[in-house]
């Protein structure tokens, strides 16, 4: 019994707090739009029982979701959703991966230092460092005050407010989550295996090329997902950093629900967003799970 | 000793430039005299002043506050139990969907999580405020905070749990005297974690918070949105330097207590 | 087979030689499944009180389920557990007359010495002043007075074992059990430890089972040990017995070094048994605990020590083997010959080294004979 209890209170918070807003997502992304409140029909009217129910089952229908294929902003927001969410995440690699090899070559001394310092951007708020981006990037920003004062450019730069300006705050943002996995898959390394690929005639470049990048496979992996995942779906860093043209599909659903009040709509771009989130969100769970059993 | 070869140096210096030159540049232009950001004007604290005379900052922040200790101390009870349940109640039926709605909230973009408990809290007929807001930064980072949680779990000696119910406990006097204090670090990151995330959360809380109930991430989106504020800025280096102290305090006490224990350990053979 | 126990005196504590003693545990029957996997196969036996009694065998042999059907930690799928007359089944841990002493000492890491001896007392509601009695009277016991205060990590390992063993006597118990007591300690503090554990069993005259892969262990240790394997016992007896009359080859081949000599029966009586083993070779004879039919296959199990070696053909034994000397091992206090018989067999012989080594006789390759008595060795046929 006592186990029971210790199962049911998250277990029913979760189902009420988690599962049925979901259900609710999906049944209001098969009505329609309606000038009322709630706006949207049909509503289920219990008092009519089963009647009712059927009644409203038969009402619903799949036109939200015909409309997305229809009018090109939807699925031109999410294509760039996903050109944006897979450019960053290849940047972030570029640029994760050195830091988190140059942390693992560190002294051990030196390491839960580097790794605090790793850490501590994640713990600071996310809109604040979104925001330091705006007065560094703005047409009189810091950078451009930079590199026209060194004259590498005589026009100031428009970069807040495009795309490239998402990227960098998406990298910006999200690096630690690229750096930690590669950071732990290559602290395990052993470092005679290197030497061994050394002593069997491997320069250091192929060593690193056969041994260490595969080992560090599975950090890559991970951490690639971290940073797809919520990049797919991101809305603060495209409102804050992104222009007028750029598109995605967080920022989409957001001023579908706040903007047009078109729940419905809205409704159906959020499951769709979860449709295509979830490959790559059961390929993160499969990565995590080899681990789990190679660690084993 | 190893020494960093030079491309490391290289790679790690422009890495750790890269993270913390923006964060340095807000927290001195906080310190500008003048309203732009982007030009120096001499150094000053009077945004500093400006900020804390400002009445809709500090109820934003009062609500924020309050809705962050709510819901973090929710969400440790709950993640703890969820946790306790991943790791140990062994098979029951439903463990898949269970396990399932603990990592999805994880990966779910915040978009859909809002919305879906927008819709809820319509469906049922309850105004939002910070009530709403609880109820939704509790279920997202409950699943955080098991996270945490049971990854100590999973190292713990189950042993001792065995002990204390061989030497007489009950199950739930062995979790209070023994479990508890053990795994009482990883809880306080959970609480913690859960904490940051509630202070942090600015897209759940546009969907479910009410007029009454405008949340300091709100109120920071709607000011940058238009542009950069110096007030912001001295705001963020506020929150910047108290995560910093508390951070850099927290893993100075582990590190102590780690090298202390090692001089214990040393000293007992 | 039990004149060796009449033998000794009547004094001798052996409550299952007595008809009259009821056992302290009774295992009837019991069987434990996980899920597919049988761990503990219809078994029944029976410990009495104040036995030091060993569950012996490797890893996965079901001791360790036996002592936690015991703890309460495991129910039995079939079958009834009685403790002192009493089935257990539906006792949970922490009402049993039962403590356990764990293999990884399970000392709560955030309290002190003495407030893991006095946590178990706090349980059931003692008044402050007798815990603290009977903390001290604890630590006195296992000589730990001054490492009251410290916390477990700052003690050494030997240290956490004795407060482990404190810990779980503090109650008490009719019964402790130990599950590897001293599985992580160096050898040489677990021979000084064996001792210990044995003294401390006979001061508070608790009943004791402890599990334990190591043989050399159970044989100091033990009244009585039960080899186990794949969920049965296959002997209980006590720690000589089980040395010099092992009842199965398993059971000869796990206890300590042996050499097995195949061969068909030839002649058998009651206690007695030859076999013909090799072509050219005499045929050997040893104890048998049964009448064997002529012509069954069977195993001479005999203790390298039990052979002797010689350079010359001795006159007098019944008991001969012949062959060359094919390696030999100097351990210092003792030598093992191995030889090589002219069929291809090796078998062991042990001589102490009472001699210088350079004057010893015997060296590689060198014709020598092997004898010994006829009660050395033991003929079985399982």
């Amino acid at each position: 019994m006592k186990r029971f209890g210790l199962i049911s209170v998250p277990y029913l918070w979760l189902l009420a707090l988690f599962l049925v807003p979901f259900l609710i997502v999906l049944k209001i992304s098969l009505s329609d739009t309606a000038l009322a409140i709630p706006p949207y029909t049909p509503t289920l009217d219990m008092s009519e029982g089963w009647a009712g129910f059927t009644a409203w089952l038969s009402e619903l229908d799949m036109e939200n979701f015909t409309w997305l294929t229809q009018d090109d902003l939807y699925w031109k927001a999410y294509l760039s959703s996903l050109k944006i969410a897979t450019m960053s995440t290849i940047l972030a690699l570029l640029v994760g991966f050195p830091i988190a090899y140059g942390m693992s070559r560190a002294p051990d001394e030196w390491r839960p230092t580097l790794m605090m310092m790793i850490i501590l951007p994640f713990w600071t708020s996310f809109l604040i460092r979104v925001y330091a981006w705006k007065a560094i990037l703005s047409q009189e920003g810091l950078l451009n005050q930079l590199l026209m004062s060194i004259g590498i450019i005589g026009e100031p730069l428009t970069i807040l407010n495009t795309n490239t300006a998402v990227y960098i705050g998406i990298v910006y943002t999200y690096l630690p989550f690229m750096v930690l996995p590669i950071y732990s898959a290559l602290e395990r390394l052993d470092e005679s295996l290197l030497e061994a690929a050394e002593d069997l005639g491997c320069s250091r470049m192929t060593a690193f090329w056969l041994v260490t990048l595969p080992l560090a496979k599975q950090g890559i992996i991970a951490g690639s997902f971290l940073v797809f995942i919520p990049a797919m779906g991101e809305f603060v860093i495209p409102s804050l950093l992104g222009g007028s043209k750029t598109l995605m599909i967080g920022k989409v659903l957001w001023e579908e629900f706040f903007s047009n009040r078109d729940w419905p709509v809205a409704s159906a771009v959020a499951i769709v967003l979860l449709l295509i989130l979830i490959i790559p969100i059961v390929l993160f769970q499969r990565n995590e799970e080899k681990q789990r059993e190679a660690g084993k | 000793m190893r020494r960093l070869s030079w491309f490391n140096t290289v790679s790690l210096t422009l890495g750790f430039a890269f993270l913390y030159i923006p964060m340095l540049i807000l927290i001195v232009y906080s310190f500008n005299g003048g309203k732009l950001v982007t030009v120096w004007a001499g150094f000053s604290t009077k945004w500093y002043g400006e900020l804390f005379r400002n009445e809709a900052f500090l109820d934003a922040a009062w609500v924020t506050l309050k809705v962050a200790v709510m819901s973090s101390t929710a969400a440790t009870v709950l993640g703890t139990m969820a946790a306790y349940v991943m790791v140990r109640a062994g098979r029951f039926r439903g463990r898949t969907l269970f396990s399932g709605m603990i990592y999805a909230p994880l990966v779910m973009p915040e978009v859909i999580t809002g919305l879906s408990l927008l819709l809820l809290f319509i469906a049922i007929g309850l105004d939002r405020g910070v009530l709403t807001i609880v109820l939704a930064h509790t279920t997202f980072s409950m699943c955080y905070v098991s996270v945490v949680v049971s990854s100590r779990l999973v190292t713990f000696d189950q042993s001792l749990e065995e002990a204390a119910l061989d030497l007489g406990c009950t199950g739930f006097e062995a979790f209070r005297l023994v479990t508890l204090p053990i795994i009482a670090p990883a809880v306080i990151s959970g609480w913690l974690l859960a904490f940051t995330l509630s202070l942090d959360d600015l897209v759940i809380a546009s969907f479910t918070s009410g007029p009454s109930s405008t949340t300091l991430p709100i109120k920071i989106f709607s000011a940058v949105r238009l542009g950069v504020s110096p007030e912001i800025n001295a705001l963020s280096t506020i929150m910047i330097t108290l995560v910093a102290v508390g951070v850099i305090g927290a893993s100075l006490t582990s590190k102590r207590a780690i090298a202390k224990r090692a001089k214990d350990e040393q000293e007992a053979i | 087979m039990s004149d060796a126990a009449l033998a000794t005196a009547p004094a001798e504590f052996a409550p299952w030689e007595d008809a009259q003693a009821t056992p302290l545990i009774r295992f009837q029957n019991v069987t434990k499944r996980f899920g597919d996997f049988t761990a503990i196969d219809n078994l029944t036996i029976d410990i009495y009180e104040r036995e030091f009694f060993a569950l012996l065998g490797p890893s996965g042999c079901g001791k360790t389920t036996m002592m936690r059907m015991l703890g309460g930690f495991e129910t039995q799928t079939e079958g009834t557990i009685l403790i002192d007359g009493q089935d257990v089944a539906p006792i949970p841990p922490n009402k049993r007359a039962v403590n356990m002493m764990f293999q990884s000492y399970a000392l709560f890491p955030h309290l002190s010495v003495a407030e893991n001896i006095a946590f178990g007392l706090k349980r059931d509601k003692m008044p402050k002043d007798q815990i603290a009695a009977r903390v001290d009277e604890m630590l006195n016991l296992v000589q730990l007075g001054k490492f009251a205060s410290r916390k477990p990590h700052q003690i050494s390992g030997g240290q956490r074992q004795r407060v482990a063993l404190a810990r779980s006597l503090a109650k008490a118990p009719k019964l402790l059990l130990l599950d590897e007591p001293l599985g992580a300690l160096d050898k040489k503090l677990r021979q000084d430890t064996q001792f210990e554990l044995m003294d401390i069993q006979e001061q508070t005259g608790t009943t004791f089972v402890i599990v334990t892969h190591d043989q050399e262990e159970a044989m100091t240790v033990a009244s009585r040990i039960a080899v186990m394997d794949h969920g049965k016992i296959i002997q209980v007896d006590t720690p000589a017995k089980i040395y010099e009359e092992p009842g199965s080859v398993y059971v000869a081949d796990f206890i300590g070094d042996v050499n097995l000599i195949e061969g068909n029966v030839t002649t058998s009586g009651d206690d007695h048994a030859t076999i013909s083993w090799a072509e050219g070779q005499q045929d050997l004879i040893g104890i048998a605990h049964d009448a064997i039919p002529a012509g069954t296959r069977a195993t001479l199990a005999i203790r390298p020590e039990k052979v002797n070696i010689a350079t010359e053909r001795p006159a007098d034994m019944t008991n001969i083997i012949h062959g060359k000397v094919h390696d030999i091992a100097y351990l210092g206090n003792m030598s093992t010959y191995v030889i090589q018989t002219p069929t291809g067999q090796l078998i062991k012989a042990q001589a102490a080294n009472t001699r210088r080594i350079r004057r010893r006789a015997i060296t590689w390759d060198q014709d020598v004979w092997l004898s010994f008595t006829d009660t050395a060795g033991v003929v079985l046929t399982s």
